[in-house]
């Protein structure tokens, strides 16, 4: 009995490494145990269910998104910390190789897929509904499916942490180092079907949001009258549709390699691990577009609400959005320049992979044109969209560097690299997101974000963000590669990386003031009684904060672009406001307990997956059928909210 | 998503907007759609399994295959033909075509290696 159980803990629970494990299983069994005893000490379960698991509400959906997304920021961010830490002094023993190349595979992973993904997604379900005038997504159901998809995905990659050993390949998990042979324990398996899971959603948010933004906009809402965040969910929407498909086939092949012993991506019987590298990196270059469009949508929509301006070549604008997400795909050979594909490919992705500076330098100009000579106001949201323009000016500049292939035999996998890529992911994505989440705070929960505490937190992170990555450029010259988990102190790396660690660490104070900036908020923030606080220009703002579950009682007819705003200068407003003869009774969607149902399915399979026990993943994939079985034969699946309901909510608002 | 179709009706009525009538096939041209894919499915099987040909002109003929399956796809189950409004569809294949070939072709001239020192 005890050594079956010690057996058990120690291969699936790793209590024999020591007390870090022990440590985490406390704490993660602690924060359980809190959650489920307030929940059931204020009675919330029901809630719990009906308010939001079950809810397919796109504002819901984004909030929780937005939650999961702050959380595994912090996962990430303390993943960051930690290795920080490992490097801050040379020889340095605080994590062992193998801790080091978990933590740096699951920080990688966590950061693009389980905090940038979820981040955008947040934005996309807050914002794009209500800025096109339209009541839900294209398809709410499928929409909390996506939703419960991701968590469930994410929830099956962190769990490895605890649970049978983290993944080590590098988030990019290339074979052979990732076939069976060399990497035996289930963490490689934990981050194929992690990725395969929360994928599926990925690609079936691209598909919704598409079909949204063509088909449900408000009458006279045309696409050239679109705002500019939408246009760039359009643009991202695209990129994810076309190139997500190949994460998808990569993945399975490798899976396929792990646990069938198929030799897709072995030399051994005619297969090629290059060309896992190569379909990675088909999605990979795409990827980072994806998160980068909808930074770019937040960045027009912030700076034209907050200098008071028309964008500047909104059809610009749109065309350099466009063109991005078409240029995406013919770079992605800029990754793997040195595999030798020869002169003529690496010359011909090495211009394509510049070109796409075009379109972005276009729209950079058109931003500070849009800045020049307004009456610009430094809230928070704006204060970070001023922060990205210089960051994300050398974050290019040092990419263009990277593309120039014969250089990159030089730059490629060194802390050049790592500085690029922080520099344009933190500076373009994360000030991007986090622009956008001060800006639609009001909209989803009703009042602002403390102002004084989030200046402690910007200034914090960007002051941290230069002194942690600048020194890594210099180290990339100096010859430090990516990936090493210490190194010798006669090679002159200590100081640099020394100032760096501190840089890290000033990040981190700057997400704990954000988490304090929330909780102060939440009891202190300035309510938003108008549902206009920053003056803005789209639809979104002609609501009140926050925005009834049905979006808007009479869906309103536009007539031109930043039409909320040009109401505003005629003094027209009023012509938004719903009048008791024009309500109707709306058509809603229903709340579903499926999807999150199907999402318990997933996680079952995909731990069978993980484990080779086969009955467990074919219980998992049933369950998977039987909710897609019942919903085909679902017919009563909507409802209408009555005249006076509607009437009743609007007047409470004193909207009527 | 049977109903799906329907959907934007009911939250918002955007320019693509149409009636609950569309989308109403006999279920006749669902099983043709279904019989053909399961005729197609069990040639490429079949030619593959038996090895019926030498390999180059076998990877052709189940590339046709493999085309000719999508095909299907598209017009029975799929109806790309039809719908109102803008043609959207037919654009995202187009770009969703000359995305794929391009990448097709262009992994092959990648990994073709024909510069390749020896
Ligand atoms: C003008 C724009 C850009 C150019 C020219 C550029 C160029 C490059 C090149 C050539 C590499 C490969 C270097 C090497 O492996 O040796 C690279 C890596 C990378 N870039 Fe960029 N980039 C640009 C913008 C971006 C943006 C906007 C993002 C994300 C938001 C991004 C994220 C990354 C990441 C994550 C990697 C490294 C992936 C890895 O190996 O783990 N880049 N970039
Ligand atoms: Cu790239």
């Amino acid at each position: 009995m005890w050594e079956g159980f010690r057996h058990f803990a120690d291969t699936y629970l790793m209590w024999n490494e020591g007390p870090l494990i022990w440590m985490s299983d406390v704490l993660i069994l602690l924060t359980s145990i809190g959650i489920v005893a307030v929940l059931t000490y204020f009675k919330k379960w029901k809630w719990l269910w009906d308010e939001w698991l079950t809810t397919v509400d796109h504002k819901k959906i984004g909030i929780m998104y937005l939650i999961c997304a702050l959380l595994m920021f912090f996962r990430g961010g303390v993943d960051a910390l930690l290795m920080r830490t490992q490097l801050a002094l040379p020889n340095n023993h605080f994590l062992d190789a193998e801790h080091y190349d978990q933590i740096f595979t699951t920080h990688g992973t966590i950061m693009i897929l389980f905090m940038a993904m979820p981040f955008i997604f947040a934005l996309f379900n807050i914002a794009v509904p209500l800025q096109i005038g339209a009541r839900d997504v294209a398809f709410p159901y499928l929409n909390a499916i996506s939703f419960w998809l991701f968590f469930f995905g994410a929830l099956l990659f962190n769990i490895s942490f605890v649970f049978g050993g983290s993944p080590d390949a590098g988030w990019t998990s290339y074979p052979p180092l990732s076939e069976l042979a060399f990497d035996k324990g289930p963490g490689e398996n934990f981050y194929l079907l992690g990725l395969q899971i929360s994928g599926i959603g990925s690609i079936a948010t691209g598909i919704n949001f598409m079909a949204t933004i063509l088909k449900m906009r408000a009458p006279g809402m045309t696409l050239m009258r679109m705002p500019l965040f939408t246009w760039s969910v359009l643009a991202a929407c695209v990129v994810i549709i076309f190139a997500f498909p190949a994460l998808t086939v990569a993945l399975a092949l490798l899976l396929l390699d792990r646990i069938v012993g198929t030799h897709f991506f072995t030399i051994l019987h005619g297969g090629n691990p290059m060309m896992f590298i190569n379909l990675f990196w088909i999605w990979g270059h795409p990827e980072v577009y994806i998160v980068i469009l909808p930074a770019f949508g937040v960045f027009s929509e912030v700076v034209a609400t907050f200098a008071r301006k028309r964008i500047f070549g909104y059809g610009s604008m749109v065309v350099a959005l466009m063109a991005i997400s078409v240029i995406s795909f013919f770079v992605w050979v800029h990754h793997f320049f040195t595999m030798g594909a020869g002169a003529d490919v690496n010359t011909f992705f090495a211009v394509a992979t510049m070109a796409v500076g075009i379109p972005t330098g276009v729209k950079v100009f058109n931003w500070l044109f849009t800045m020049y000579r307004g009456r610009i106001r430094m809230s928070l949201p704006m204060l970070w969209t001023v922060a990205f323009v210089p960051c994300f000016a050398i974050g290019g500049a040092t990419g263009v560097m990277l593309a120039v292939a014969p250089a990159d035999y030089q730059y490629h996998n060194s802390y050049f690299l790592i500085a690029h890529f922080h520099q344009v992911l933190i500076g373009g994505t994360v000030f991007g997101m986090l622009a956008g989440m001060y800006y639609w705070w009001p909209k989803m929960f009703g009042f602002l974000l403390d102002e004084r505490l989030g200046r402690w937190a910007f200034w914090f992170f960007n002051i941290g963000f230069y002194v942690c990555f600048m020194p890594q450029y210099a180290l990339g010259f100096m010859g430090m590669q990516r990936r090493m988990y210490t190194y010798p102190a006669d090679l002159g790396w200590g100081t640099l990386n020394f100032i760096s660690t501190i840089g890290a660490y000033l990040m981190g104070i700057g997400f704990l003031f954000m988490v304090a900036q929330i909780i102060y908020s939440i009891r202190y923030g300035q309510r938003d009684l108008t549902g206009d606080p920053w003056d803005g220009r789209t639809l979104e703002w002609s609501l009140p904060s926050p925005v009834p579950h049905y979006n808007f009682a009479v869906i309103p007819t536009v007539e031109d672009r930043d039409y909320w705003w040009v109401l505003k200068q005629q003094g027209r407003t009023q012509e938004l406001r719903p009048r008791p003869e024009e309500i109707q009774p709306i058509h809603m969607p229903k709340n579903s307990g499926r999807p999150f149902l199907m999402g318990v399915a997933f996680f079952v399979a995909g731990i069978g997956f993980v484990f080779n026990w086969y009955v467990l993943a074919v219980l998992g994939l049933l369950g998977v059928v039987a909710c897609m079985v019942a919903r085909a034969f679902e017919y009563d699946d909507e409802y209408h909210i009555p005249v006076e309901e509607v009437q009743h909510t609007e007047a409470a608002l004193g909207r009527l | 998503m049977a109903n799906a179709s329907g959907q934007h009706t009911a939250f918002g009525p955007g320019p693509g907007a149409h009636g609950e009538e569309e989308h109403k096939h006999g279920a006749g041209l669902y099983i043709a759609g279904y019989i053909l894919s399961l005729v197609l499915t069990a040639i490429s099987f079949w030619l593959a399994l038996t090895r019926a040909m030498p390999l180059g002109p076998l990877m052709l003929v189940l590339i046709i295959l493999a085309g000719l399956q999508i095909v299907v796809q598209l017009f029975f189950f799929m109806h790309v033909t039809e719908g109102d409004g803008p043609p959207w569809h037919s654009m995202a294949l187009l770009l969703g075509l000359i995305f794929t070939f391009a990448i097709a072709l262009m992994s092959m001239w990648i990994m073709s290696f024909h510069y390749q020192v020896q």
